[in-house]
């Protein structure tokens, strides 16, 4: 009895408790908008002002007349692009190969894959820069790319997927007479619209906030990504210009924000799929 | 599997099959393999070998002409005053920083777990907001909010609260960085517990409820002991992130004040920057053990969960 009648109040109160966290947690997100439209004579006012008095797109504009946004948008773009492209193709392909053919060395590359699946950047990040530069690819998008164009966590996320297609339909379409390469192009391809889609927001998401490599391998602002170029001005001369870093926050964020909110039910279930599976 | 035992009806037909799909499977794999070959095991190895040489810099051009010191890197290091304190900064984050956040994330699974709907939806969208942006971008805004007169300081002010200059004071410093950590990555280990409670079975719960448990009991005695190995891979995941914790440090401190925020990837990132690369390579790799020990741990985790 007292379960069911303590049960409504204590949903109320959870919620009341979530929505001031949330509120609260948001708080970053907002006061960086705020003050991505302040002036500077706004930023440095104290006690602050919550909300802009003289709203500006000044620090927005200097992002695109003065700082190169162009250069670096078109860069992050470009090689999250071609990133997420590498990453679809190529490691479906050995997801395939793992999942539903038997080959020699199979087990074995399997478990190279799964070893390797946690190095981080931060330990071959120092030998991966000798071998760019003396191939002289220091400041291209060859060297921002080709390290993850294929990653060991899109083969393990495909493999999985393609593991559970039925053995079935891929002998109906053996006994047809249909070669590997035409069964996956058109039997399992097919079928692998989710994984595919988590694995392309994964990919993504990781590229366009990738930050060590492309700090290493970009060296000049005609190749700088732009977490790079954020990463440089807020900690170069315009350290305390919190109005220019905050607009080039808010349009670093603003399309992965976007991309989230339409495409939540993906990224969650790439979370909880890598997390879990 | 079987495919290829069952297709051919004589053998040397069914040999020869094989023998095509293992070209045609390797030719699938060779992209993947060239890659990772190329960019991953190389420098994996690379930096190991590194590591025994003085190689700095100035070597790019030959670098097979470089001198093998031995252990000789290892034991500059570990006589370095600074990376014994990016050793202990690197402990610290992840000692302090992954309990808190596991503890924001239970606590916010469980409360979205009893509700449902469109507002467990939003509430879900909201707090995983985070995870997905920049750890740059995002820390511009904290280094903002945590200037002595920033926002943080100003609301602390409301209540009587002299707030510290959290990122120019040594003791400040640090604790600032894991709440931004913890801020930033609760999303993720929120919606692995949420996945992880879907699949306690209900019927359990309401056993327990029959048996007359309370909700904290049923939390300690039912909940969390189903959600163990769930929490133990959060734990793991969470760790090799924060065991690498970079970005934050570099737009928010520089690693400062006095050290007080020099994680070891910061301190393998400055080695390089001096060209001292041989250095910088026998940190990354302690730093490598580290992790493949937590990854270790997560493959066993996840062997135990497949059986």
């Amino acid at each position: 009895m007292s379960v069911t009648r303590r049960r409504p109040s204590a949903k109320v109160l959870t919620y009341a408790v979530l929505t001031v966290g949330l509120a609260a947690w948001l708080v970053p997100f907002a006061w960086m908008a705020l003050g991505s439209v302040k002036t500077q004579g706004e930023i440095l006012q104290r006690p602050p002002t919550w909300w802009p008095e003289n709203p500006t797109g000044a620090n927005f504009a200097a992002w695109f007349d003065r700082l190169g946004f162009t250069t670096y948008f078109t860069n992050s773009l470009v090689v999250a692009a071609a990133t997420v492209l590498g990453n679809l193709v190529f490691c479906s392909m050995v997801g395939y190969a793992l999942a539903k053919v038997d080959f020699p060395g199979k087990r074995a590359l399997f478990v190279v894959v799964m070893v390797t699946l946690m190095v981080p950047g931060v330990v071959t990040f120092v030998p991966l820069f000798v071998m760019v530069s003396k191939l002289g690819l220091v400041n291209t998008y060859a060297a921002l790319v080709l390290p993850f164009v294929t990653t060991p966590l899109g083969v393990f996320l495909m493999r999985q997927f393609i593991l559970g297609i039925p053995d079935s339909l891929l002998e109906a379409a053996r006994i047809d007479g249909a070669g590997e390469l035409r069964i996956f192009a058109r039997v399992v391809m097919p079928l692998c619209g989710p994984p595919l889609a988590t694995l392309g927001i994964l990919t993504f998401l990781s590229s366009w906030n990738n930050f060590l490599w492309p700090l290493v391998a970009a060296q000049s602002e005609s190749r700088y990504t732009l977490p790079v170029a954020l990463s440089l001005y807020s900690t170069g001369q315009n350290a305390t210009d919190y109005g220019l870093l905050l607009a080039g926050s808010v349009l670093v964020i603003t399309p992965i924000l976007l991309l989230f909110v339409a495409l939540q039910r993906y990224f969650i279930r790439g979370v909880a799929t890598t997390g879990l599976k | 599997m079987a495919s290829s035992r069952k297709a051919g009806a004589s053998g040397a037909p069914a040999s020869r099959r094989r023998r095509r799909q293992a070209i045609v499977a390797w030719g699938f794999c060779l992209p993947f393999v060239a890659v990772f070959t190329v960019f991953m095991l190389g420098p994996l190895l690379g930096s190991f070998a590194m590591s025994f040489t003085d190689f700095t810099a100035r070597d790019i051009r030959t670098p097979f002409a470089v001198n093998v010191v031995g252990i000789d890197q290892y034991s500059a290091l570990l006589s370095d005053p600074r990376f014994l304190r990016s050793l202990g900064v690197t402990a610290v984050f992840v000692v302090v920083g992954i309990p808190i956040t596991m503890l924001v994330a239970l606590a916010l699974a469980l409360a979205l777990n009893s509700g449902g709907g469109r507002l467990v939806a939003i509430f879900r969208v909201g707090f995983y907001a985070p995870v997905v942006t920049s750890i740059v971008a995002v820390a511009v805004v904290w280094r903002y909010i945590l200037q002595p007169d920033g926002l943080l300081n100003q609301a602390l002010a409301l209540v009587g609260i002299q707030g510290p200059n959290w990122l120019q004071d040594p003791s400040w410093a640090l604790p600032s960085l894991i709440l931004m950590a913890v801020w930033r990555n609760v999303g993720t280990l929120m919606v692995i517990f949420l996945a992880g409670l879907q699949a306690v079975p209900e019927d359990v719960q309401e056993a327990a409820v029959m048996d007359g448990a309370g909700p904290l009991r049923r939390l300690v005695s039912v909940t969390l002991p189903l959600l163990r190995p769930t929490l133990l891979l959060g734990a793991v995941l969470i760790s090799v992130g924060y065991l690498q914790f970079f970005e934050e440090a570099f737009v928010m401190t520089r690693g400062g004040p006095l050290d007080s925020t020099l994680s070891v990837a910061y301190y393998t990132y400055q080695q390089f920057g001096f060209g001292q690369y041989g250095l910088a390579s026998a940190a990354s790799y302690v730093l490598f053990l580290a992790i493949a020990l937590v990854s270790l741990l997560q493959f066993r985790l996840l062997r135990s969960q497949d059986s």
